[in-house]
């Protein structure tokens, strides 16, 4: 019951959320007009409310979402909360799917598909190494993390440099990489909405078996979960979420970092409140990073992964420098 | 009667073979101690009887089922397995770990039964753990933390139980408490107990049986007199020990040379 009632709270706090972020804007448009904009109005704030913060607003809450919920399963797999999609260089190798799949002229549907497989690819490359790691695990997730992330930044940077397709388009492109929310369209938004829809019930499905690796693989084997299965399940789950973020937002970092971690302090461990918890937190967390994105310098505006980056980098530096002491 | 037997064992990480033909088997209500020095296998042989470690020759039987035919999730409700690790960075309480040990029977979402529940609190019953079930793993001792991961195992209610070293993070008094308890479940719930130990005098205390492995070999099976004999030990651990009799067991002791100044 306790589970439900946290629930409930996080998910009032999204909806707050969400009508701040689309209440508020560069223009400012009175409150009685967003909600005939809601309902179909066709003066411009209806375009601005339409077409712009809604599908903005409902991107974020989905990025977020599924950056926090990718989060929780890969920490609970590695047993530490040092890691997330951003970290362990799965983000890029979505990103890098993803910029090839557009420089191949690839149907705009199948650039979600591409990050996916980028995703999958890279998560599993960072467990294997994991697993390699023995007692410096965390170490070797981090520095692979570091690895895959410069390398796939320099594959990007040299197409972007030298795709004819890509110079048309390079702001565009730019902005998406940095982590931006601010170019989604509905049908975008729809493919990636079922992603991460799919990925978020595998995770609420598996998140009880992800508690058994509290004390590692091998425990969770005696435990009764199938240890081979339940972790190709879970590196799916998380490919499925980081690459429906990568494809709507490019990189947006430290937010699967942040919000699992924040929450086990005040709801606990267990995945089976964590998961949902992360996913609802994380959605409120980055509507709210994009609302001040666009408001902040307004007109001009900010990438979303500036700001989770300003915030994310100190939090991420903090917890190395207090889990030194026991993990590294 | 016998619920886990190996037979003719031979198991190996890579090339390196590390068990060589070893036959064991555990009864219900007794307590059999895999004792031996460092690097003799011992943790293997306990890795292979839980399922975790495939045999490259020989094979293993659950109540005269073939181990490797059986799902990880029916064994988890037959044999439950008491790590040497158990550190863990997330602030689990110690009733969700406790918890752990009903994975394998948990329905849909991690839904919990009234029969999960009730399985638990009997095992944090059993370990007098009800003042510390809502407080952090990982603020705790080492001990009580121990006594926490014997708890997620009993939660199991499994007929066997296999504990790698589980008086290593305890102090003498803690040592013996938890032996107790584990004579005391073997008697009570017919338990099947295997329990690598270090401490050939608490093995000698407690174990209904010594099983002693050298080198990946079992080279003696019988009951602590049988194994502590000083011939054996001198040879497999050492021949810095002498053997003699105390309380109706053997006690192994250290023979350390007076230094002249």
């Amino acid at each position: 019951m306790r589970t439900v009632g946290i629930l409930v709270v996080l998910a009032v706090a999204l909806v707050a959320s969400a009508a701040a972020g689309i209440l508020v804007g560069a223009v400012a448009i009175a409150p009685g007009d967003v909600v005939a904009a809601l309902f179909g109005s066709n003066d411009t704030s209806g375009t601005i409310i339409r077409e712009l913060r809604l599908p903005r607003v409902f991107g974020a809450a989905l990025v977020g979402g599924a950056l926090a919920t990718a989060g929780a399963l890969l920490q609970g797999l590695l047993r530490n909360p040092l890691a997330d999609p951003f970290v362990t260089g799965t983000s890029a190798g979505a990103t890098l799917a993803a910029v090839v799949a557009i420089v191949l002229g690839l149907a705009a549907p199948l650039v979600p598909l591409a990050a996916f497989a980028g995703a999958l690819v890279t998560v599993t490359l960072v467990w294997r190494l994991a697993r390699l790691g023995g007692g410096t695990t965390v170490l070797t997730v981090l520095l692979a993390g570091v690895v895959l992330t410069s390398f796939a930044g320099a594959v990007v940077t040299f197409l972007l440099v030298s795709s004819d397709r890509l110079a048309l388009q390079l702001r565009a492109v730019l902005g998406w990489l940095q982590g931006g929310v601010s170019v989604i369209s509905w049908p975008e938004l729809g493919v990636a909405a079922l992603v991460v829809a799919l990925g978020l019930g595998f995770a609420l499905v598996l998140a009880h078996r992800v508690d058994a690796y509290a004390f590692g693989e091998e425990t969770a084997a005696t435990l009764g979960v199938d240890p081979d299965r339940t972790t190709t399940a879970v590196l799916g789950a998380t490919a499925l979420l980081s690459g429906a973020a990568v494809a709507l937002a490019g990189l947006v970092g430290f937010v699967g970092l942040v919000i699992p971690h924040a929450l086990r302090f005040v709801i606990g461990a267990t995945h089976r409140r964590l998961v949902p918890a992360s996913f609802l937190t994380g959605a409120a967390a980055l509507v709210l990073a994009d609302l001040g994105a666009r408001t902040i310098i307004a007109p001009a505006e900010l990438p979303v992964g500036a700001i989770t980056g300003l915030i994310g980098a100190p939090f991420f530096l903090a917890l190395l420098v207090r889990s030194r002491r026991i993990v590294i | 009667m016998t619920r886990l037997s190996a037979s003719a064992v031979t198991a190996s990480y890579a090339a390196r073979v590390v068990l060589r033909d070893c036959s064991f088997a555990l009864g219900s209500g007794e307590i059999v101690a895999i004792v031996g020095p460092n690097g003799a296998g011992k943790s293997t042989l306990l890795r292979v009887l839980a399922g975790l470690l495939r045999p490259k020759v020989g094979s293993v039987s659950l109540d005269g089922q073939h181990l490797a035919s059986v799902s990880r999730s029916q064994v988890a409700r037959r044999i439950a397995v008491v790590p040497q690790i158990f550190d863990t960075l997330f602030p689990f309480t110690v009733r969700e770990v406790v918890a752990l040990g009903r994975t394998a029977r948990l329905g849909a979402f991690g839904r919990a039964s009234a029969d999960d529940v009730a399985a638990v609190e009997r095992a944090i019953d059993e370990l007098e753990l009800g003042a510390l079930a809502g407080r952090r793993i990982d603020r705790l001792s080492g001990g009580e933390r121990q006594r926490a991961v014997l708890a997620m195992a009993l939660a199991q209610e499994t007929a066997v139980l296999l504990l790698d070293e589980p008086t290593v993070h305890l102090d003498p008094g803690h040592q013996l408490a938890t032996l107790e308890l584990l004579r005391e479940l073997a008697r009570r719930r017919q338990l099947a107990v295997g329990a690598v130990l270090h401490d050939l005098n608490l093995a000698s205390a407690f174990a209904s049986r010594i099983v002693a492995l050298a080198d990946g070999r079992i080279v003696r099976d019988g009951t602590p007199f049988e194994v502590l004999r000083a011939d054996l030990v001198q040879a497999v651990f050492g021949d810095s020990l002498e053997v003699v009799a105390r309380d109706g067991h053997p006690a192994v002791l250290p023979r350390i040379a007076t230094r002249s100044r």
